[in-house]
């Protein structure tokens, strides 16, 4: 009971963490991009930046717009913060540890529709932009709140398809299961391409990142869905676009990139603990190179149009996801019969 | 567990109740929802965690997200039903006296409902929920996928532009 609490904050503290520094990451990535030198004023390579920026958001006024409805526009960034947050239970972090002769399994808890639990916490979040731009009174967020619940709804039908064409091959739904049976055999990537292809760009539009952030997109909506917001409630929506970044980085890490899995690490023969280790550091590993690649294509693309938006998710990644599933299942029927 | 059921049971109730009781649309959808995610925690409660996840994904994910912008759109925040007159009222209070006493006459006796099956753990598992669709009700399985196939073309019959605007 006690391990699995400290493993719990430390997974809390772990996400808030990494989320922070992503920011700071983000500000650097582009100031590379663009041949600038980005925060350096704050500490070391402006390392201090990210407390900074919190200490900076805290301080601020909190304002309401007047004819805001009072409770929603308090759920709103609480919904978008929570959701965010609880998706990181059910990836395992890593392999099991030895703590003095107990098993200790690195993930909180390991159901056996892991990977549609993701997708249950990702479909709740939409709630927190909706309610929040709704109940900002703003047209501009209104509209915001429109265009982020209709984006959301029409990339989950592609992702979910991308996930059936997976499941088809693993066989479980349990994200533990997916990363064992990718330690087994080959990476899932091999087998899914176009999957992962499919996958990362609905991550990409789940998350409201560019080139899919029409939500918030400033040339036309002002702020988008929090327009209205001020002080730690917007910090709270931007945040929790950094720590759903994180998850997704880790989603996809896991489902495609065997999550803590290093190819022949097993075979070294080192003790069992450094192993786990070693896993855990390599996850995070491709867990940075995915928020990089969030960050590199954020700095490369430009917006999409809403209507190119809706015609790449509905008339160009929506059949090829079923294309996916269909091949899947002819090469499974043809290599396993029924 | 019990304490969870009680108060499982107690957000159900409650949140039903503001769901008819709410003067605006948009405090009904959000009850709801804190319906449907109450619900979602009995089938847990029940090891029923794929019924829960889909419950979840499917109804407050896809359906209240809709339900929700539909009344966005229409901007329904201020509740502008109109007043029912006194007739409806009384009719109203009348019929819904008359349940409540078939109800009270029906459990008076005290019935006791026993399930057909013994309560086994793995019913609500993705592996026995997959076992039973796929074998014992795959026709009917299939047939309902066709309904909500000529359902979608359906909308896109109504919602698609007519080609000549004077023929219609």
């Amino acid at each position: 009971m006690i391990p699995i609490v400290i493993f719990l904050v430390a997974l809390l503290l772990v996400t808030l963490g990494v989320a922070a520094y992503a920011t700071y990451a983000e500000r650097k990535v582009a100031a590379f991009m663009q041949d600038r030198i980005g925060p350096d004023r704050a500490g070391p390579f402006g390392l201090l930046q990210p407390i900074a920026d919190g200490v900076k958001m805290i301080m601020k006024e909190d304002f309401m717009p007047a004819s805001a409805n009072r409770w929603l526009f308090f759920l709103g960034p609480a919904i978008a913060m929570t959701t965010a947050l609880l998706t990181g239970v059910v990836i395992p972090w890593g392999g099991t540890l030895d703590l003095g002769g107990t098993a200790f399994k690195l993930q909180v808890a390991d159901p056996d529709i892991g990977i549609l639990y993701v997708f249950a916490m990702v479909s709740i979040g939409v709630y927190g932009i909706m309610l929040g731009g709704w109940a900002s009174n703003n047209k501009y967020a209104l509209y915001g709140a429109i265009r982020a619940a209709s984006q959301m709804v029409s990339y989950e039908l592609t992702m979910g398809m991308s996930i059936v064409a997976l499941v088809i091959l693993t066989g479980s739904l349990s994200l533990n299961d997916i990363v064992e049976q990718q330690r087994a055999g080959l990476w899932n990537i091999v087998y899914q391409p176009l999957g992962f292809l499919l996958f990362v760009i609905c991550a990409f539009a789940e998350c409201n990142r560019a080139p899919f952030d029409l939500p918030e997109c400033e040339t036309e909506l002002v702020g988008g869905y929090h327009t209205e917001y001020s002080s730690m409630k917007l910090g709270f929506y931007l945040f929790a676009e950094y720590v759903n970044m994180f998850i997704s980085s880790a989603v996809i890490s896991t489902l495609f990139f065997g999550g803590y899995d290093v190819p022949f690490l097993d075979g070294l023969g080192l003790p069992q603990n450094v192993t786990v280790i070693l896993g855990t550091v390599a996850l995070f590993l491709k867990i940075t190179f995915f928020i990089f690649l969030f960050m590199w294509v954020r700095w490369t693309l430009p917006r999409f149009r809403y209507d190119q938006l809706m015609d790449l998710g509905w008339k160009s990644l929506i059949p090829l996801a079923i294309l996916n599933v269909l091949l899947t299942g002819v090469g499974y029927y043809l290599k396993n019969g029924i | 567990m019990l304490t969870l059921f009680y108060l499982f049971a107690a957000i159900s109730v409650l949140s039903a109740l503001v769901v008819v009781a709410a003067r605006s649309p948009v405090n009904s959808v959000i009850a709801l929802i804190v319906c449907f995610l109450s619900i979602a925690g009995h089938y847990i409660l029940l090891n029923a965690q794929f019924l829960a996840v889909v419950h979840i994904i499917v109804y407050t994910g896809a359906i209240m997200v809709l339900f929700l912008f539909v009344i966005m759109l229409l901007n329904l925040n201020k509740a502008t039903e109109p007043q029912k007159s006194l007739a409806t009222r009384v009719a109203a209070v009348v019929t819904g006296g008359l349940v409540l006493l078939t109800l009270l006459a029906a459990v008076r006796h005290g019935i006791s409902v026993e399930p057909a099956n013994g309560f086994d753990i793995g019913t609500g598992l993705v592996r026995s929920v997959g076992r039973s669709l796929f074998n014992e009700f795959l026709l009917p399985f299939e047939v309902s996928s066709v309904l909500f196939l000529s359902a979608m073309v359906g909308a896109v019959m109504l919602g698609r532009r007519e080609k000549n605007p004077q023929a219609a």
